[in-house]
């Protein structure tokens, strides 16, 4: 027998329990997406050509973007943060200062965003049109896990190029604010690059590392669900890469906060 | 043989199934026919098992493969061949990479002697020497042997086509269906195939079975089909727009 309709006055408070089971549905299937791709990492046989593939994928072909992005992160870093400290006469603490907010916070977030914008969304829309054109239901009667072929190599190529990428983006950043604060504003390089060797310790790298790490796997475990979940056609591929791109990108600023606070 | 008991699906509560009842007899070419949208590929997606029913159970040899998981249904699909309605080859891949693919990562043949499988399999389906061309390279028709190509490539005992001519022009739905007949002949394999190409495809059918609203509403011979006295039957075969 159907359900009888609610009264007006439920109507909200169903609605309510709707969402709220759609949204531990959903959160459901997002965890088990990552159970399912953990047990194919367990599982051999490994496809070592396919995480070289995606390493390529996610990581060499982001070079460029990194490297932009990071000398022109520290460029500014290095002229905001120089005019700042000489209004107090301390300049000399530029280089500490650049560093650290490179290697603590903004190299892990800033490389992630721009790998999640560059191959994130690249890695739902790759994944969705063959979602879409059957080629994922064609490995799966093949007898062969899309997981192993799909999911596994991805996660862990974000896993090994993420903290690969934030390096660079953290090292030519601080070159960046070396271009700008010793060769154009004048501070010594001595200064520079001593006070950054004073302040700058290995848990301040550390922290940064495991950033890097928890959003190379963040970012791509979103990335493959999204394309794994599309909708019909091109538009659910559209939809699905906005979503991915979005989702990933809020992600990595919460986990960035948490992190932030947990870590030393 | 390959049995169907009562299969029922709903999607959201819009039923697509409504108790579907089919026998397959091994080595026979049976031919699903039904209108667009009446729930023939979400049929053929129970069977290959990418789909699970709410009811009902498909029995292949004697084994329910309904509720199959892992490595079971694994076992069961090592012996599919399926040939999708867009093809489903990886564009990233070469023609005859795609073929070669099943027998590189499920069987331990040398490296020669998968590329000698390919050249074969792809010569059966007339397409010697495009091993090297990618899917986007080449037209819909020989993206269609291709995908044929590759379903038969693993000999497999059972194999599912799902609209292998869509899009293509009447020559070549033609060709295909006598490609498909050609090759049944000697493999011999059981084959299963939902078409709406009426009245081509009573030259290659061993059976015709009509899917309508959810259920098998005619199923025999050919001739026994073109001859049926149920007026559904009649208005898709004749392509009548108006009807029951």
């Amino acid at each position: 027998m159907p359900d009888p309709a609610p009264s007006a006055a439920l109507r909200p408070v169903e609605a309510l329990g709707d969402w709220t089971i759609s949204i531990i549905a959903s959160l459901g299937r997002f965890l088990t997406f990552f159970l399912r791709a953990l047990g194919s990492l367990v599982t051999p046989p490994f496809k070592f050509n396919v995480f070289v593939d995606r390493v390529d994928y996610i990581g060499f072909r982001s070079l460029l973007i990194i490297l932009l992005t990071g000398a022109f992160t520290g460029m500014v870093l290095g002229l905001q943060i120089f005019l700042t400290l000489s209004r107090f006469g301390s300049e000399a603490f530029l280089g500490p200062a650049v560093a650290l907010s490179l290697i603590r916070e903004l190299g892990p977030v800033l490389a992630a965003l721009m790998i999640t914008g560059r191959a994130g969304s690249a890695l739902t829309a790759e994944l969705g049109i063959m979602r879409i054109t059957e080629q994922i239901d064609a490995l799966e009667v093949m007898a062969l896990s899309p997981f192993r072929y799909l999911v596994v190599p991805s996660i862990l190529a974000g896993l090994v190029t993420f903290p690969l990428m934030t390096a660079l983006f953290d090292v030519i950043g601080i070159l960046g604010g070396y271009l700008v604060g010793v060769k154009l504003l004048g501070l010594s390089a001595g200064t520079y690059f001593g006070e950054m060797q004073t302040f700058v310790d290995m848990r301040d790298i550390m922290t940064g590392f495991w950033k890097s790490v928890l959003f190379g796997v963040v970012v791509t475990w979103v990335a493959t669900y999204k394309g794994f979940h599309v909708g019909h056609g091109a538009e659910g591929v559209a939809r699905a890469t906005t979503q991915a791109v979005v989702l990933a990108s809020v992600l990595i600023l919460m986990w960035d906060y948490f992190l932030g606070s947990v870590l030393p | 043989m390959i049995k169907v008991e009562k299969l029922v699906k709903s999607f959201h509560g819009q039923p697509v199934l409504r108790g579907v009842d089919l026998e397959v007899p091994q080595g026979s070419i049976t031919i699903i026919i039904g209108r667009s949208g009446g729930g023939k590929s979400v049929f053929l997606k129970h069977l290959i098992g990418l789909l699970r029913p709410d009811s009902g159970r498909v029995v292949i040899d004697g084994t329910d493969v309904t509720h199959l998981e892992g490595g079971e249904l694994d076992r069961i699909r090592q012996r599919y061949g399926v040939v999708f309605q867009g093809g489903a080859l990886f564009d990233s891949q070469t023609c005859g990479e795609n073929v070669a693919f099943p027998l590189r990562e499920k069987t331990r043949l040398s490296g020669r002697e998968v590329a000698q499988r390919v050249e074969a399999s792809l010569a059966q389906v007339g397409l010697e020497g495009v091993g090297r061309k990618y899917p986007a390279e080449i037209s819909g028709g020989m993206r269609k042997r291709v995908a044929i190509a590759l379903a038969l490539v693993t000999e497999p005992q059972i194999v599912f086509f799902d609209e292998p001519t869509t899009g293509l022009d009447p020559i070549l739905v033609n060709s295909i269906h006598h490609l498909i007949r050609d090759l049944h002949r000697r493999h011999g394999f059981t084959a299963i195939m939902v078409s709406h190409e009426i009245p081509e495809i009573f030259e290659i059918a061993d059976t015709v079975a009509m899917l309508h609203e959810g259920r098998i509403v005619e199923h025999g011979p050919p001739d026994a089909i073109q001859r049926s006295a149920n007026p559904v039957v009649q208005q898709f075969i004749r392509g009548e727009p108006e009807g029951h």
